[in-house]
């Protein structure tokens, strides 16, 4: 727990001095929400197009930094020194996944705004408390699918393009939850409650892949 | 020497005996549907495929798991072998799906379909599996991170399935309940015959790229004793194991 604490503040405090990840995953969300209205000639959006675009926005954002996430490690030889570190290999997942986790918080306190202000039709406050509740549950699904599929893909010679087609696939469920649920509440004539069924699916399918991701985890680290 | 293909010409048979079985029931023996007509028969062909291929795409989940336990790597050449050939099953699925889906229901490809939308995800996920393997070039590395990516997709089927299903209506008629579903008898013995038949065929096929592939690398590795370390050209890379 103490070495997963030391590489989650790691890797914030290198997020802090470089402002490499963060800002381009919201400047990407920014310019998406810039597309989505001209794709779809609408000036605003609402209930499961809203929900649809906020979260095919945030999933793409999550994809760049999903990409970024272990890139440091390997140029810089932190695998090979967190390998030497005589620590659990689960530490790494568990620091990884949560600093993932940060991140796309961070992105969300700034994308989701942007998108209340830019285009959804239906005011932002009414829904908030319940669109937190389902961007918690989507951050943790992207997390722990990205940590995952980002340790997989960046040993590979095409790492910026084996980590989106291995990670699109496998998030195709959480997206289709937090779309789901989010949209009840993204509704034009104020916000209904979000279907239970798909934050069921949505925490079901965080804890089975978290299990998973401990799992198989160990096999990547290897070396 | 070791013999590659032991019992590959009785299964052969087998496949051969069940497939003409299965095509000759299809034909002659099962009844036309009432509304759909002669199309439907293409129903024999296309859900046995892809059962098949899903349990095949398991399969190699499974194997995979035999790989990182044992560390050896003749189980992540079943597992490459096991998804390669489901990933061929799968593509004949969709197609014959398609043409299905066409027939009956005017569309070549229906949205609202969850059983048809969830196996497009599984094909695209299981799709990346050989370009994840050809861009490792580290042998030992390639095997173990293909392992762990066709453990997370095997465990990933049956998951998508189920978050899939409940995002939609169903459209699909359901023929596989466990209560034996509303299939009539005639038609659920040629649906079982053809489903062995094509469970036999992957099997057949499995094991005959197996062979080839053993059979390759101990030439591979004569070649190279004979010819000696210096004169040896290393074959093209590829995406299995070797």
């Amino acid at each position: 727990m103490k070495s997963a604490l030391a590489v989650l503040r790691k890797d914030l405090l290198l997020e802090l001095r470089t402002f490499e990840t963060i800002p381009a995953m919201a400047l990407f969300s920014l310019s998406s929400f810039v597309i989505f209205h001209f794709a779809l000639n609408r000036v605003s959006v609402d209930g499961q197009l809203a929900a649809g675009v906020l979260t095919a926005t945030l999933l793409f954002a999550a994809l760049l930094g999903i990409n970024r996430l272990f890139v440091a490690e390997r140029e810089q030889g932190g695998f090979d020194g967190f390998l030497l570190a005589p620590v659990d290999r689960s530490a790494m997942l568990v620091a990884k996944a949560a600093g993932l986790f940060t991140f796309l918080v961070v992105l969300e306190v700034i994308a989701v705004p942007a998108f209340g202000l830019l285009l959804l039709g239906p005011s932002l406050g009414p829904p908030l408390l319940g669109l937190i509740g389902v961007l918690a549950l989507s951050n943790l699904a992207f997390a722990v699918i990205g940590t995952l599929v980002s340790a997989i893909a960046v040993h590979t010679r095409a790492r910026d393009l084996i980590g989106p087609i291995i990670g699109l696939p496998l998030l195709i469920p959480a997206l289709i939850g937090t779309a789901r649920a989010a949209g009840p509440l993204l509704a034009v004539h104020g916000p209904g409650s979000p279907p239970g069924k798909w934050l069921a699916i949505l925490g079901l399918y965080d804890l089975v892949f978290a299990l998973l991701a401990y799992a198989v985890f160990d096999f990547l680290l290897e070396d | 020497m070791i013999t590659h293909g032991r019992g590959l010409r009785s299964l052969s048979l087998a496949t051969v005996v069940f497939i003409t079985l299965a095509l000759a029931l299809v034909f002659f023996y099962a009844p036309l549907d009432a509304d759909q007509g002669f199309v439907q028969k293409i129903f024999y062909i296309h859900v046995p495929l892809s059962i098949v291929s899903l349990c095949g795409f398991i399969l190699g989940g499974v194997m995979a798991i035999g790989h990182l336990r044992t560390g050896e790597r003749k189980w992540d050449m079943r597992a490459y072998v096991a998804i390669h050939m489901a990933l061929i099953f799968s593509v004949g699925a969709l197609i014959t799906g398609s043409i299905w889906a066409k027939a009956s229901w005017g569309h070549w490809w229906v949205w609202n379909e969850p059983t048809l939308v969830s196996f497009l995800i599984v094909v695209l996920m299981f799709a990346t599996y050989q370009p994840l393997r050809f861009s490792i070039e580290d042998p030992e590395r390639q095997a173990r991170y293909a392992s762990v990516f066709a453990i997370v997709a095997g465990a990933f089927v049956p998951l998508n399935f189920i978050a899939v299903r409940l995002a939609q209506g169903l459209v699909h008629p359901r023929v596989l309940t466990f209560s034996g579903g509303q299939l009539p008898g005639s038609m659920r013995l040629t649906f079982t015959i053809a489903l062995i038949g094509v469970a036999l065929l992957y099997m057949t096929l499995w094991k005959y790229e197996m062979a080839a592939k053993n059979a390759r690398r101990q030439t591979r590795a004569l070649r190279r004793l004979i010819l000696g370390e210096d004169e040896f050209r290393p074959s093209r890379r590829s995406a299995a194991p070797s």
